[in-house]
């Protein structure tokens, strides 16, 4: 997925480990998270349907789940940015099925300022 | 008629799967020779930070389903119980697929190596009839430092 590319200059830091290597954590501001629900899409899934006889990738779905989870990190971003954060540590994935054909995609993390 | 139907549906899966298959096989083990010079790490609590000047994240996916002779051998598994080889292949593909995905990007920007992986698999299918097949999304992510 595309999380960097779609970045402004003034870029918020993202990383899975617990501070950003090379520099300094100044300040915590606590946990933030972006979440969102998405539902498949009909003409999507009936592709998905002819695609489950021979099986392999669905190239459809997986778009759709990184569009989605690309959102739930911009809305995670966005939090931290309104904290005043210049970084967000220790990100987390989750996906859950909350009904049948929609999946919701939640990222968290801490937001942190660096130096 | 419906059986005839049924038939070559099982017919088409298992050649096509298998063939889909074997390709996807032959392909992932080129990239990941091809991507060995990166090491990939899982750790990161209680370590101290790598050293590095930048860091960023990096996600791979991909969203991937069983054909319908695979669905089919599954379904008589459940039966007799025991290892479900069929899906064990679908994972695994999945599975690497997804870091290759993740790898080839931190790559790109020039990633030393990454660290803090984390992988994570769901469950997408949605209504569980026993005719739907497996579908699977697999996410990996981690940090890439250079």
């Amino acid at each position: 997925m595309t999380v960097a590319k779609r970045r402004p200059a003034t870029a918020i830091i993202l990383t899975t480990l617990e501070g950003v290597p090379g520099k300094e954590v100044i300040e915590h501001y606590g946990l933030v998270q972006g979440s969102t629900i998405r539902a498949k899409h009909i003409g999507k899934d009936i592709l998905a349907g002819f695609k489950n006889i021979v099986g392999g990738e669905l190239k459809g779905y997986t778009e759709l789940l990184q569009e989605a989870r690309q959102e739930s990190v911009d809305r995670m971003v966005m939090q931290a940015r309104q904290l005043g954060a210049n970084a967000v540590i220790n990100v987390r994935f989750a996906t859950s099925a909350v009904a049948p054909g929609a999946a919701e995609l939640f990222a968290y993390g801490t937001a942190v300022k660096v130096q | 008629m419906e059986f005839i139907i049924f038939i070559a549906l099982l017919a088409i899966g298992f050649f096509a799967g298998s063939y889909a298959e074997q390709k996807h096989y032959l392909e992932i083990k080129q990239r990941e020779r091809k991507s060995l010079h990166v090491p990939l790490m899982n750790f990161g609590a209680k370590q101290e930070l790598p050293y590095a000047h930048e860091a960023q994240m990096f996600v791979g996916s991909v969203v991937i389903a069983n054909d319908y002779f695979k669905t089919f051998a599954a379904t008589l598994h459940n039966l007799v119980g025991g290892r479900v080889v069929v899906y064990e292949s679908l994972l695994d593909r999945g599975r690497r697929e997804a870091v290759l995905r993740m790898k080839e990007e931190a790559i790109a920007w020039g990633a030393s190596q990454v660290v803090n992986v984390r992988f994570e698999t769901s469950n997408i299918g949605g209504q569980e009839t026993t005719r739907t097949p497996a579908m699977v999304e697999v996410i990996v992510y981690g940090t890439g430092i250079r």
